[in-house]
């Protein structure tokens, strides 16, 4: 299954760092998330846009995950040439990861 | 306990105004917010003011001001705003123009200044924060240097009895804090609430960013009557607990997935939320929906403020220049291709001398670049050229804009709707100041 049928995310900036969280629709699936998206597989997704290191910050008593990625606005969100300078858009193509279902746990119907 | 409602009247200097109006008039509020502030507002508007020593506020003020002096006069609502952005004094005295021109006397406007510090940094040794450059050496090409000033001169501003309170630069959730502070009694070393009472200004500072806007995903978060989003309430005790809703019938909705959307936006470390009045801790934060559109948020804490303000730098960095042309219909991607390598050549042969340069395909990779954007093996029937460039003068920016520009007749076949563009970048970089070297001053003026 897609991180996207988990999970949401929404993309914010500083300067030249950008920030996405990942948030559980249900916070019992927190720690499958918090399993399979880690900062090196961030990193790797976005190894075209973002140049320097990803810190993943864990914030369980939301579900949710905030990765920090440093040079990832094309300069800064005030000079970039990029036509999404504020980075957005990055939040999306986070939510495209395939994360194993088998993993998930079972519920209680 | 004692609550006290207070409203976020925009996210953003160009938002929408009905909901202000709506939150003035139906919110039940005592306390009505705008944030109007971004990044680069204050170095553009410092160039405004420059030109003219009565402009340098938020263009919308006027328009913003009108609409809801009337509604906040007869409730008793107090506003507190950045819309001074460059220039406060100039907008509390065209605010005092809209209030006489309404009839409302007696409206009590406090400009609260200070918050601009170019000449401190220039002078001092300081260095950019992101380059480790002294600031001295950037001094030709300073435009704006404004310190993030706190709650501390919005309170003392109350405390006299201002009904409107305008500033210039201030961290974006203190504008909320400071109404927590001055209602109920809060000290300024009270890190724990004032960690709370930030919490709640930066779950509002954005508006419509809690309410379901900027939130939508078709089939997966579907968000209801987004026409009509309405903007924020939040209501707060005395003991610093929350609660986020809206007025009953607006648009959009306030659950625990929109807060939490909001809670993490702009954030970095979770548990060190740096502001000028507490460093905010939202790692134990939860939300709890406790009914339609209400939801409860707890467990944010706070622990002593820096020692430093942060300050935005504003600074002429270069000239961009633009260039788009469409093509569409069977082979379009091909001809989009053949363009943007003309105009790459073009550039090259009459020796257009730029720092930087992108080639994007709109449609097909300008976004994400070309390892993400896997257009699933098919086509798009139609593509946006678009070429971007870095120069030292505008007129080596216009130059690249004209290159795409003459793809009409002399590239690919069947181009359309070109657009070129070129502009001077006031572009940001940030300093630490001591706060001690920021001195806030507060102007009364009664309509």
């Amino acid at each position: 299954m897609k991180l996207r049928d988990i999970a949401h995310s929404r993309t914010g900036d500083k300067g030249d760092i950008s920030n996405i969280s990942v948030i559980a629709f249900d916070e019992a699936d927190y720690p499958l998330i918090e399993a399979h998206v880690t900062a090196d597989r961030v990193k790797e997704l976005f190894h075209e846009v973002v140049h320097g290191e990803v810190v993943r910050y864990t914030i369980p008593s939301v579900g949710a995950l905030n990765f920090v990625m440093r040079q990832a606005l094309g300069g800064g969100v005030t000079r970039s040439l990029a036509l999404d300078a504020h980075g957005k858009c990055l939040a999306s193509a986070l939510l495209d990861l395939e994360i194993p279902a088998t993993d998930r746990p079972v519920r209680a119907t | 306990m004692k609550t006290i409602r207070i409203g976020s009247g925009a996210g953003y200097s160009g938002d929408r105004i009905e909901p202000a109006v709506e939150l003035a008039e139906q919110g039940d509020i005592q306390y009505l917010v705008f944030e109007c502030l971004a990044e680069r507002t204050i170095a553009i508007a410092q160039g405004a003011k420059l030109k003219d020593p009565a402009q340098g506020y938020d263009p919308l003020l006027a328009e913003r001001m009108l609409a809801v002096l009337r509604p906040c006069h007869a409730k008793g609502i107090r506003i507190v705003t950045n819309m001074g952005a460059a220039n406060p004094a100039a907008a509390a005295a065209r605010t005092r123009e809209i209030a006489r021109s309404l009839g409302l006397g007696g409206l009590k406007i406090a400009a609260v200044s200070g918050d601009d510090v170019l000449e401190t940094l220039k002078s001092g040794d300081h260095r950019i924060e992101e380059t480790g450059e002294p600031v001295s050496a950037m001094a030709g090409k300073l435009v704006s240097a404004n310190a993030y000033l706190g709650a501390a001169p919005i309170v003392a501003a109350l405390k006299a009895g201002a009904d409107i309170v305008i500033t210039g630069r201030v961290a974006d959730p203190a504008l909320f804090l400071a109404p927590q502070i001055f209602e109920f009694g809060w000290s300024m070393e009270d890190w724990d609430r004032l960690g709370k009472g930030t919490v709640v200004g930066h779950l509002l500072e954005c508006a419509g960013q809690v309410t379901g806007g900027y939130f939508a995903d078709p089939g997966v978060k579907d968000v209801a009557d987004l026409a009509r989003l309405g903007f924020p309430i939040a209501e707060v005790g005395e003991d610093g607990s929350a609660v986020i809703t809206k007025v009953a019938g607006s648009g959009g909705a306030v659950t625990t997935a929109t807060c939490k959307e909001q809670l993490l936006y702009e954030i970095h470390d979770p548990a060190a939320y740096l502001t000028p009045d507490v460093v905010a801790d939202f790692s134990q934060v939860r939300f709890v929906q406790e009914g339609p559109d209400r939801v409860r948020v707890t467990g944010a804490t706070g622990r002593q403020r820096p020692g430093t303000l942060k300050v935005s730098v504003g600074y002429i960095d270069s000239f961009i220049g633009e260039g788009q042309i469409s093509y569409a219909g069977p082979g379009a991607l091909a001809r989009g291709r053949l363009a943007l390598e003309i105009v790459r050549e073009r550039l090259a042969l009459t020796g257009v001398a730029t720092t930087e340069l992108r080639f994007d395909l709109i449609g097909v990779d300008s976004i994400h670049g070309g390892a993400l954007s896997t257009a699933g093996g098919q086509e798009p029937y139609e593509v946006r050229v678009r070429v971007v460039g870095r120069t030292g003068s505008l007129k080596e920016a216009q130059r690249i804009g004209n290159e795409v520009e003459t793809l009409y007749t002399n590239g690919p076949a069947s181009g359309g709707g070109a657009t070129k563009s070129a502009k001077d970048v006031v572009a940001m970089l940030s300093a630490l100041l001591p706060r001690e070297l920021a001195k806030p001053a507060i102007e009364f003026m009664e309509a």
